[in-house]
Order: C-alpha cells, then structure tokens, then sequence
C-alpha cells in the first residue's frame, strides 16, 4: 500500500565535491543530480564549486562549463540554449524549467539541479521522454481535414481564428508542466497531462482543422482528460509563460457546449 | 522486455467516451451545496440551544424536511464522486481500487437512505 520512503535502490546519497580552482573569483556551488546505470549504484548528489567570473549567466552555461572544465562525465540534453528547443528542461532550486533561459542570480543559495521529475532517468539530468512522445503522437499533431487542401494556396483563416492559436503555438514540448503536475505523476501512464492536453487544444481551436469533433471523443476520458484537477503546476512552471490549465479548462468547456 | 511499441502503450484502450457525466455532475452539486449547507448552517445554529421537541418541530415543517433530503441527497452524492476520484488517483492496482469504489458507493446511498429515512420518519411518523 502506502509508500512513503524511495526504494532502496533510489535513494540519494552524497556524491563527490570538486573544489574550485586556486585563484577563483566568485565562487558558486552547483549540486546535481549524478545516476549512471552502468554503474550499479545508487543516485547521488555531486557539488561543484565553479568559478562565476569566467561563467556565462545561465544555469545552463555553468553546466557546459563543468562539462567542459571539471567533470566531462556529467550527462544532459542541451540544443540551442535560447529557450526554443526545450532540450534542457530540468528542474532547477525546485522548480522545472530550462537551463537556458533560467539565470544563476535568480536561484539563491546552492544551485540544485535535478533531472525532470517522475520520469525514468537514462543517466545523470536525461529523462527518459518516450511515453511523453507517444501520447504526443497518439492525438495526432496534425492538420485533418476531408476538403482537399487547395491546390495553390494556403488554407486561408481569419486574423480573429489565427488569434486563438496565440498562447498555444508556442508551446515547446519540454515537458516542465507535465512533470510538474502531480496527477501525471501517479497517472501518467494514461494521463496525457497538460503539455499533451494543450497541444490537442492547439488543433481542436484550429479554424483549419475538421476533426474538432473526432478529437473531443478521443480526449472524452476520465483518465486522458478529467485527471487534471486544476492544480495548476503547469502554468506556474511553464518557462514560456504559457497556460496550459487553461487550454484544458477550455476543453473540458467544448465538452459540455456540445452536449447542451 | 517490452517489445510493445511506445503509441501502443500511449493508446492503451482507447478513449471511454465518459467522464463528462461525473465532472458536471460534480460542479453541480457543488453549486446546490452553497446554498442548501449555508441553509442547514444558519438554521442549526438559531436552533442552538432548543430542546428536544422544538428540533422535532423543526424537521417537521414541510420546507425544512424537503431541504434535508435535498441537502442529504446532494451530500451524498457529492461526496461519492469525489471520492472516486482521490480512489482513481491514488489506487493504481485494480483490486484494491475495484473494492474500495464499491465500499464508497454503497456506503453513500447507505448512508443517505438512512438519512432520508430519519427525516421523513420525524416528518411523517408523527
């Protein structure tokens, strides 16, 4: 039944301290999440002391720096280190979001690094986002329509309809709200969470698409919509100020509108 | 080894097309309880302190007896949907999760019959 301790092969033990080098400037102490499965072990928690005054800003150009200068070992995602591609989501003093955009002056105290929460780890800060992906794919990310596209032109919309896909378009898949929202961690393995839920919202207020309604049946499940309890994790830790509750909140409204 | 593809596993079952049902049904009672438990709240309280016979006479009235079984049948049935839902959230194994949804349901319409019963008992049986 109730669990309320990590199992034995989970728990967090303190790792190595690398020390900063003589002659560092301002000193800062990073303290990461290290598991490698090639090794046996357990996770444990290393602490790098690193040299501010030759660092970049973000929490994600300290990681490249310990990478580069101290510990070549330490694994985790990164792309294009402008908040777009959403490689380097992890969670940062407490809170997921992207290394990229998230500056080491807005943590204080200890910078703690941990990879995305309740996800199977692959090593170090890179979770496993295979699921993730497949529910992604499972609504069908695309345009569906029966009147053939035209020939020559774009598939014309409104300004007013190209503005509904505002707040929406820009969502990233760097999965920080589903792993955030504590439903999805007890049920995500049926619960298609708030960043999968968005993005279907993305296609169900697409003025283009004609599969609004095959749509909502897909979604009309107590499981893949109705976990989210409003919670609202999602739109406090979305790194792109987006709103994912509320998509959901609109859905959950087209699902009584059509019944009424 | 899992040799399942990860959409197979994404698309488990399907869709239950439900769920609709309970999530407004739940909104709704709860906008029925606002009023029907500031009622039972303001007129416990005035009766604070009357004897035995002056609450019997109470029930009794036809309005405070239709808003009793109002209030207990919207209780009820109230808290039985949300207690599925803390059910489904936190029971994942199916057995467990299976007998604890029907105790709660038999539970509640257990407890409401009883309830109503009373009240109209008091309402009724003179």
């Amino acid at each position: 039944m109730a669990q309320f301790k990590l199992p034995a092969n989970s728990r967090i033990t303190d790792g190595k301290t690398w020390s900063a080098p003589a002659g560092a400037g301002k000193t800062r102490r990073f303290r990461v999440y290290r598991w490698n499965p090639d090794e046996g072990q357990n996770p444990r928690v290393d602490t790098y002391e690193v040299d501010m005054d030759s660092c970049g800003p973000m929490v994600l150009d300290a990681l490249i720096k310990i990478k580069n200068e101290i510990d070549p070992t330490l694994t985790f995602r990164r792309s294009c280190r402008e908040g777009i591609c959403g490689s380097c989501a992890m969670n940062i003093d407490g809170t997921n979001t992207l290394a990229c955009t998230k500056a080491c002056d807005d943590v204080d105290g200890d910078v703690r690094i941990y990879p995305l929460p309740h996800m199977p780890v692959v090593k170090d800060l890179v979770p496993d986002l295979t699921h993730f992906y497949a529910q992604y794919a499972s609504i069908k990310p695309w345009m569906q329509t029966q009147t053939p596209a035209p020939p020559d032109s774009e598939r014309l919309q409104s300004k007013d309809d190209r503005a509904k896909l505002d707040g929406l378009y820009e969502c990233i898949l760097c999965a920080c709200c589903s792993t955030s929202c504590p439903s999805y961690w007890w049920n995500g393995d049926r619960y298609l969470g708030p960043a999968i839920l968005l993005q279907a919202y993305r296609w169900i207020v697409d003025s283009r698409d004609e599969n609004t309604g095959e749509r909502l049946d897909d979604l009309e499940d107590p499981f893949k919509l109705y976990r989210c309890h409003t919670i609202m994790n999602c739109t406090r830790t979305c790194p792109k100020g987006l709103n994912p509750a509320k998509a959901i909140g609109e859905i959950k409204k087209l699902m009584i509108e059509r019944r009424t | 080894m899992n040799l399942r593809t990860p959409i197979k596993t994404a698309r488990g079952l399907g869709s239950a097309k439900d769920g609709v049902h309970h999530w407004w049904m739940q909104r709704l009672t709860a906008i029925a309880l606002v009023p029907l438990v500031l009622w039972f709240v303001f007129c416990v309280a005035s009766l604070s302190g009357g004897d035995y016979e002056t609450v019997r006479a109470w029930v009794s009235q036809p309005f405070t007896t239709v808003m009793l079984v109002l209030l207990i049948a919207v209780v009820f049935y109230h808290a039985q949907l949300g207690l599925q839902v803390v059910i489904e959230d936190y029971i994942s194994a199916k057995a467990p999760q299976l007998t604890a949804l029907i105790v709660v349901k038999f539970l509640a319409v257990l407890m409401a019959v009883i309830g109503i019963v009373a009240v109209l008992r008091i309402a009724f049986g003179g």
